[in-house]
């Protein structure tokens, strides 16, 4: 298997998001907080075969977000971005 | 959950001999590739391992002087929390014993750090005494990249997920400290056969 | 400009399996009716989840084939040799046999009729799904703005919607379809006969990077062609992708 065939879209990611927020998240823009690139959700990399999901700087790779989710529970960690900008 | 679909098995689902299989797991044929980013390509000639932290003094090995050390070809059974478990995986490696032989410590804890970033905590009575390696050979390859090569650490007695991949070292700490996964819901120790597999779990 | 209107929960219904169009020998559409559904955009995709007796559970996402206007919801699937939900979908199902899924999901990948153009679409086997689903609405609704469709395949063969898509061209002469069939090509072949590389993207892209591209496919294909249209002079806001990793199967 190639590890590029790991490496999935923001998009891939919208189903778990439709989860936990009330708004689409995937065309929500953001800021990476360790390099300062801004892209909408959508565009970053999502790495999901994996104990959770990491979502990752399409830039720099840095670690934006990522989210576990197990039997009712979800864990999210979303120090990676600085900030996020939702249209509503 | 009521609905079931209607002549779907799902891909063979082995529970395996007793005893070997822990709960809630069965047997997979391939390896399967599970990651958190980018595979990492670090060249061998800036490859080191260190052991660091609460030491009396740091220690260091390049790839060369690593693979000088004495290895061993161990067999063990691993079981990822993802629910796959393969019986008789084999590995060759170098023993954590081996490496923290001459360390002066009296710490508890570590945390395993790696390319990439990723990290994962254990107690030290967990990758000592014949329980741990350094492994760079996988069922008579040398590791590939996608499974953790160069080398990867192999605590085949916990979750794989405290396997770490692409590992660079180990930090020793007097408290335990939580690593990605463990930061994130999943239980700081992972024991299989308590199915350890998250918070109060 | 996409907007984030608040969404309801997302939960699984039970579709039912009204029809099966063989497409190609490994690829087949499900055609399903299912009560309630709150329709789609061009672009999203399906989750569909299988449970075996024991309780087992295997997920995977689909993209939606049909335009949102067609009144019933088609899902176009690839059977993978190894695949562990493929199968079971383009083998096992027949009519009437039920089918857990929840959607319509995203709101990055998709294209609605009124967005601006001219609209390139490139697409890798399977890839051509959504993008078939956005053709769709186009054709659907009339709209004119330009668009391009740039399809590789294997083999002729292996073309998905093949029919379909030649009558859509011939009719409307602001839709063009060019095929690139990279392993074996017919006698007399005249579309292109390589993988897509930067060069198919010259002559096939819009100039100036103008209007939005969707590239849909295997992650490597997706990756070639993003890098591609930023040569070409698209700017990566105008570039969405959509990889389809190894658990698409």
């Amino acid at each position: 298997m190639e590890e590029q065939d790991l490496k999935l879209d923001g998009n891939a990611a919208a189903g778990l998001f439709r989860e936990l927020f009330a708004f689409e998240l995937t065309t929500a823009r953001g800021r990476c907080d360790n390099c300062g690139a801004i892209a909408e959700v959508g565009a970053v990399a999502v790495y999901a075969n994996a104990p959770g999901s990491v979502l990752r700087c399409p830039k720099c790779d840095a670690v934006l977000m990522r989210v576990a989710a197990n039997g009712g529970r979800y864990w999210l960690d979303v120090r990676g971005i600085s900030w996020l900008e939702i249209h509503a | 959950m009521s609905f079931v679909s209607r002549g779907f098995h799902g891909k063979r689902r082995d529970e395996g001999p007793s005893g070997r299989v822990p709960p809630g797991q069965y047997l997979v044929d391939d390896f399967p590739v599970l990651s958190a980013g980018p595979t990492p390509r670090t060249p061998l000639e800036q490859w080191d391992f260190a052991v660091t932290g609460a030491v009396a003094e740091p220690k260091r090995w390049t790839w060369d002087e690593f693979r000088a050390l004495p290895s061993e070809t161990v067999t063990k059974d691993i079981h990822c929390v993802t629910k796959w478990s393969k019986l008789d995986t084999v590995w060759e490696g170098v023993s954590l014993d081996t490496l923290l032989e001459d360390v002066e410590s009296a710490a508890e804890y570590i945390l395993a750090f790696c390319d990439g970033g990723y990290t994962t905590n254990l107690p030290l009575e967990d990758v000592t005494d014949g329980k741990a390696w350094i492994a760079f050979g996988y069922d008579g390859e040398p590791l590939d990249p996608e499974h953790g090569g160069p080398a990867r650490l192999l605590v085949p007695h916990l979750y794989f997920w405290k396997s770490a991949k692409w590992v660079r070292g180990l930090r020793l700490l007097d408290d335990d400290e939580p690593g990605f996964w463990e930061s994130l819901g999943y239980h700081m120790y992972g024991d299989p056969w308590r199915e350890q597999r998250y918070w109060g779990d | 400009m996409a907007r984030a209107a608040v969404l309801g929960r997302l939960i699984w219904q039970l579709g039912e399996v009204a029809e099966l169009i063989d497409e190609t020998p490994r690829v087949k559409t499900l055609v399903l009716e299912i009560p309630d559904w709150p329709g789609h955009r061009s672009g999203q995709h399906v989750d569909v989840r299988l449970t075996a007796e024991d309780g087992y559970q295997a997920q995977r996402s689909y993209s939606i084939a049909s335009a949102p206007e067609n009144e019933r919801l088609e899902i176009t699937v690839e059977r993978l040799d190894d695949g562990e939900v493929s199968p079971y979908l383009a083998e096992e199902l027949v009519v009437g046999d039920k089918l857990e899924l929840r959607g319509p999901i995203g709101g990055y990948f998709v294209w609605e009729a009124g967005q601006d153009g001219p609209l390139l679409l490139v697409a890798a086997g399977s890839g051509v799904v959504p993008l078939m689903a956005m053709l769709r609405h186009r054709a659907a609704t009339g709209a004119d703005v330009p668009a391009r469709l740039l399809y590789s395949s294997r083999t002729l063969e292996e073309v998905i919607y093949r029919d379909e898509l030649d009558r859509l061209s011939k009719a409307d002469p602001t839709l063009e379809v060019h095929y690139a069939v990279t392993r074996e090509q017919p006698e007399g072949w005249s579309g292109y006969a390589r993988r897509v590389d930067e060069e198919i993207l010259r002559e096939t892209a819009y100039p100036n990077g103008e209007g939005v591209a969707f590239v849909c496919g295997p992650t490597r294909f997706v990756e070639t062609v993003a890098n591609g249209l930023l040569a070409v002079g698209y700017a990566p806001e105008r570039v969405r992708t959509e990889r389809f990793g190894p658990t698409g199967g």
